[in-house]
């Protein structure tokens, strides 16, 4: 079963990628742009068919390893 | 001779090179990112450095910068432009040079001396150098070379690649590859050679008493070659 | 909220110290003014429990330009060229977030220094870890070489040299200190000290956010967001926005618009406002409305107490603001005018049209609290009594692998590999040598700089170990060619509140003090990070120094690599055979205990002048001194990096071959020279009462200890080059 992850960085940190990327799209004609954050997203095929057992592990991993919880954040954001 | 160093925003090879260029007798100038005509030159440089950060992908900002508009019509009528380091990677973006620049193969920034081999001389930049194997300097985190199947056939059967890694005694393989560019690759040419992207910096090998003198040889006769 | 004793003691302060702040203000402060005495009452910026003892460290000499108290110290280097340089600790954010940690570190150290005029020349780093064997050790290494060279890299200065340790002591609480020089002309300095009334001040850089507001933030009940968005925030190093910064700033101090600089670093905006208040003898008027920042619905205790990094305050001359804004616009960085200075001596701070705190200048800085801590003195520890049996079943090369592979000695290119050390063209010594050297651009000078720092000598007897680190530092100078200057200190330590952990401050910064004074080699910056411990346990006292010397003719600078077959070898500097606290000793015999090796800083400054004047004459065609493993583990760095060999003589001296070769006696260096100088070189040693001998001639490829004993070159890379990258690929 595939699960996907999304990381971002938490309200409050600093994202000076997003900030730049929002500069420059502003520069290059896209404005009315109010904010641009970016982040990490991963499809993961876990071998399990209960959803909800399969996005629990996800979120371990999330906990773990793919995101960073003291500055970002991790969204379970589909399942397949 | 004139050149051209253009400054981005995060640039930091850009003082290296204009003291490279001016050492070997270019008359050069350094011209803002913002700008938008490139001043009257022999040949333009993208410098190394962090352009925006290298946030997003490295290149990809600086490439839409408002100068490169100028820069690439340059190339485009046959002006010499040569992208070192982060300037490979604004060229690459831009699409005057093919493929792409990876993170390198084990994840980490290095920065040593390495051997380079140059493959073809028909061109402006290694026209009339005596050797073929040079020692220069790397200092990137992507400078790991990819391009897909029909882009590399087009770029051999062209000659487009201008230098691979290789040992001090020229031999090109994977134990001399220091980040996984595909088939060594370490610097290539667009199809006219006139436009020459590269990851070594040969303007931090200009003094004996710094990493050594390869870089000599090779700003020397960059400029008789455009003589 | 309602400020009270339970209020201040959240955040930080002491019963007694809240009483004192209710007694100068005569009122109860608000909540933002709590946070203000917070922050500058705090160890960190107030230097509350150390002041008293930094106060007898010798700051001023001839070359002193600029001592402490500054954003950084600068040093007179002739031709009207100056050098800024300071050390900074960051090592609880570090050991929180690694990455970050250490990459705001260094951003914070480089902003010190371009914040007096100085573009930035070269960093340097003193890293300490956990033992190998602590789970967490691996990731924090690859996390703080990541940051540091994340940072370092991006901002185009070149990572020159470093220092990296591994010790239980520091498995809670790693250390990453962070070392910047800059270089300025001597009459383009610039100072926090604000000067003249109604002047505008300017806020420049990246926008304020939430980061890094510290715990009692959270009792301000001012979010409305879900208790997990309320965590102080980590701060995240923006190393672009640095750059833009440090090119804006630089191109303002090209004219004459600013009258006082300061970067806001610590306590972000209350420290740098008062401190350019406090300097000056004025007051300045903040309106707070005008901060640019990130977040919505700021509060002006967060404004105020934010560590966003990437942010200057700028004091600037009336009618100028045009101009700065210009440049600031063209560099794509925020620029506010966001107050003015006032003859009050107050700070006064308005938020929508009300003031929001005022507060007399002097009742933050001068008025702050001085504690004369309990110490307790350390007794120098009895010497061990090896006898020759201890030795008798040691192999010299079982032991000469055990220390070049030991994860303190072992070669640390796999990491230096990972900054940036030769970006801006000047670097003529890489990282692996005693010092880095940078050329000073476009003229024929260069600058060594080093780092050291001796925990284990520190941690046996605390005054000797103190003496030993400067000792250290001067030598590591004095080996590339370079005439010592100054030193900057970073001094990591447990808790002042420990009367042990008191004790070892106190007798570091008097053996520093000593060493100091007597080498003619000033502190002229520096920084004091307390409270590094795990539970009640303090880290071994690790006070770092950061030192700086001059080199007139760069081509007269030396490496530690052999260079010539059939040249001579000669051991500068008496073998004694101290075998205590050596790493021989801790390690093959499992010895924690004795003293350290003893500093006599009349040989030590003696044998280093010595070694200047055989250096000035072109006698010496390579040096090292010997540190850390003894003169075995001296000699084969010298090999490895000659890819030379050396036939060994016999020692004269003592019995026992094993002392001779690991003792870690103080003093020494090791030179190669031309043997028909030979003659001279004794001639000048002789006269200069500087003990010598003859250690042997440079062969190929081999290292010969004794008739039964041989290494090969390769042999000895392999033993020092390994550990590391299989530590880090394991």
């Amino acid at each position: 079963m595939k699960i996907s992850a999304v990381i971002t960085l938490k309200k409050d940190v600093l994202d000076p990628q997003g900030k730049v990327i929002h500069q420059t799209l502003d520069g290059m004609g896209f404005k009315d742009i109010s904010e641009v954050r970016q982040g990490k997203y991963f499809e993961i095929d876990v071998q399990e068919n209960d959803p909800h057992k399969a996005k629990e592990i996800v979120e371990e991993m999330c906990k773990k390893l793919l995101a960073n919880l003291v500055i970002e954040n991790y969204r379970i954001i589909e399942t397949k | 001779m004139k050149s051209s160093v253009i400054t981005f925003p995060g640039s930091n090879c850009d003082r290296d090179m204009d003291v490279a260029l001016k050492k070997f007798g270019f008359i050069n100038k350094m011209v803002w990112h913002d700008d938008n005509e490139l001043p009257k030159s022999d040949l333009v440089v993208l410098p190394g450095g962090f352009s925006y950060g290298d946030y997003l992908r490295c290149g990809s900002m600086a490439s839409k910068s408002r100068i490169m508009q100028s820069v690439i019509n340059f190339a485009k009528s046959g002006g010499l432009v040569m992208g070192i380091c982060n300037g490979f990677q604004i060229l690459v973006e831009t699409g005057l040079v093919p493929g792409v620049l990876l993170r390198n193969k084990y994840l980490e920034f290095i920065c040593k001396n390495v051997h380079v081999k140059i493959d073809n001389k028909e061109n402006p930049y290694f026209k009339n150098l005596d050797n073929n194997i040079f020692e220069f300097h790397i200092a990137h985190n992507e400078g790991n070379y990819f391009c897909t199947k029909d882009q590399l056939k087009e770029i051999n059967d062209n000659s487009q690649v201008a230098i691979y890694y290789c040992n001090e005694k020229g031999q090109i393989d994977d134990q001399h590859n220091p980040n996984g560019s595909l088939k060594n690759i370490a610097g290539i040419f667009n199809k006219e050679k006139n436009v020459l992207g590269m990851m070594p910096h040969p303007e931090r090998m200009i003094d004996q008493s710094l990493s050594g003198e390869d870089g000599s040889l090779f700003f020397k006769n960059l400029i008789n070659n455009i003589k | 909220m309602l400020v009270n004793e339970k209020v201040a003691i959240e955040h930080g302060l002491k019963a007694e110290e809240y009483k004192k702040i209710c007694d100068l203000l005569k009122r109860v402060p608000n909540l933002t003014e709590l946070g203000i005495f917070s922050a500058m009452w705090n160890e960190h910026c107030s230097y509350k429990s150390s002041r008293l003892h930094l106060k007898k460290l010798p700051t001023k000499g001839d070359k002193v330009i600029q001592g402490p108290g500054e954003n950084a110290g600068v040093i007179d280097i002739e031709d009207n060229d100056a050098i800024v340089f300071k050390i900074e600790s960051h090592n609880h954010p570090s050991f929180i977030e690694p990455y970050q940690g250490a990459a705001t570190g260094v951003g914070g150290i480089m902003r010190d220094v371009f914040t007096m005029g100085a573009r930035p020349i070269a960093n340097l780093n003193s890293i300490h870890f956990g033992s190998p064997q602590n789970k967490k050790t691996k990731n924090l290494l690859r996390g703080v070489v990541h940051g540091i060279g994340g940072y370092g890299n991006c901002m185009g200065v070149p990572t020159i040299a470093g220092q990296t340790t591994f010790d239980s002591s520091y498995n809670g609480n790693i250390l990453v200190n962070a070392m910047t020089l800059g270089l300025v002309k001597k009459d383009k300095i610039f100072y926090s000290k604000a000067a003249g009334l109604n002047k505008p001040v300017i806020y420049v850089g990246s926008k304020t956010g939430r980061d890094g507001i510290h715990g009692a933030s959270m009792a301000s009940a001012s979010f409305d967001e879900k208790i997990e968005e309320k965590k102080p925030t980590v701060q995240v190093g923006d190393p672009f926005t640095e750059k833009l910064l440090l090119e804006a700033c630089l191109e303002l101090m090209a004219g004459d618009s600013i009258i006082a600089i300061q970067d806001m670093g610590a306590a972000g905006l209350t420290s740098s406002s008062i401190e350019m208040a406090s300097k000056g003898s004025l007051g300045i008027r903040i309106n707070l409305n005008e901060v640019p920042c990130r977040e919505t619905k700021m509060t002006p205790y967060e404004i105020m107490l934010s560590e966003s990094q990437e942010r200057m305050l700028i004091v600037l001359e009336n009618g100028k603001e045009n101009h700065a804004k210009k440049i600031f616009d063209k560099w794509n960085l925020d620029f506010a005018v966001i107050g003015k200075t006032t003859k009050s001596k107050n700070i006064e701070l308005f938020f929508n049209d009300e003031q929001v705190a005022n507060i007399p200048v002097n009742t933050l800085v001068e008025n702050s609290p001085m504690y004369d801590r309990k110490w307790k003195k350390a007794k120098l520890p009895k010497k061990n009594k090896f006898k020759n049996e201890d030795f008798n079943n040691l192999k010299i090369k079982d032991i000469l692998k055990k220390i070049l592979s030991n994860h303190n000695v072992c070669s640390k290119e796999w990491i230096w590999q990972q900054y940036d050390h030769t970006v801006m063209g000047d670097t003529i010594q890489k990282p692996g040598g005693d010092s880095g050297v940078v050329k000073v651009h476009g003229t024929n000078k260069a600058v060594a700089a080093s780092v050291d720092s001796s925990a284990v000598y520190c941690w046996a007897h605390p005054l000797t170990g103190g003496k030993q680190v400067v000792a250290e530092s001067w030598r590591n100078l004095i080996s590339v060619g370079a005439k010592p200057i100054a030193i900057t200190n970073c001094l990591n330590f447990g808790s002042p509140e420990n009367e042990e952990n008191m004790g070892e401050f106190v007798e570091c910064v008097q053996g520093i003090t000593e060493a100091s004074k007597y080498l003619n080699f000033p502190v002229v910056s520096g920084n004091v990070s307390f409270y590094n411990q795990t539970k009640e346990m303090g880290i071994k006292p690790t006070p770092v120094i950061g030192g700086v010397g001059l080199i007139k003719d760069y081509k007269k600078m030396v490496t530690m690599k052999f260079k010539e077959v059939s040249n001579l070898v000669l051991i500068v500097g008496k073998t004694e055979g101290h075998i205590d606290q050596s790493l021989f000793a801790r390690t093959i015999l499992d010895e924690k205990n004795g003293p350290p090796p003893e500093v006599n800083l009349f040989n030590e400054k003696n044998n280093g002048e010595s070694i200047l004047e055989l250096i000035k004459k072109d006698f010496i065609k390579s040096a090292h001194d010997i540190s850390l493993g003894g003169l075995l583990t001296a000699v084969s760095k010298m090999c490895i990096k000659g890819n030379k060999g050396i036939k060994l003589n016999k020692s004269k001296n003592l019995i026992n071959e094993i002392e001779y070769f690991f003792s870690e006696d103080q003093g020494r260096y090791i030179i190669e020279i031309n043997p028909t100088d030979f003659k001279e070189v004794s001639k000048i040693l002789d006269k200069n009462s500087v003990h010598f001998e003859e250690l042997g001639i440079i062969i190929d490829k081999e290292l010969i200890i004794n008739q039964k004993t041989k290494v090969t070159i390769d042999e000895l890379k392999s033993y020092n080059t390994n550990w590391l990258k299989n530590f880090m690929s394991s």
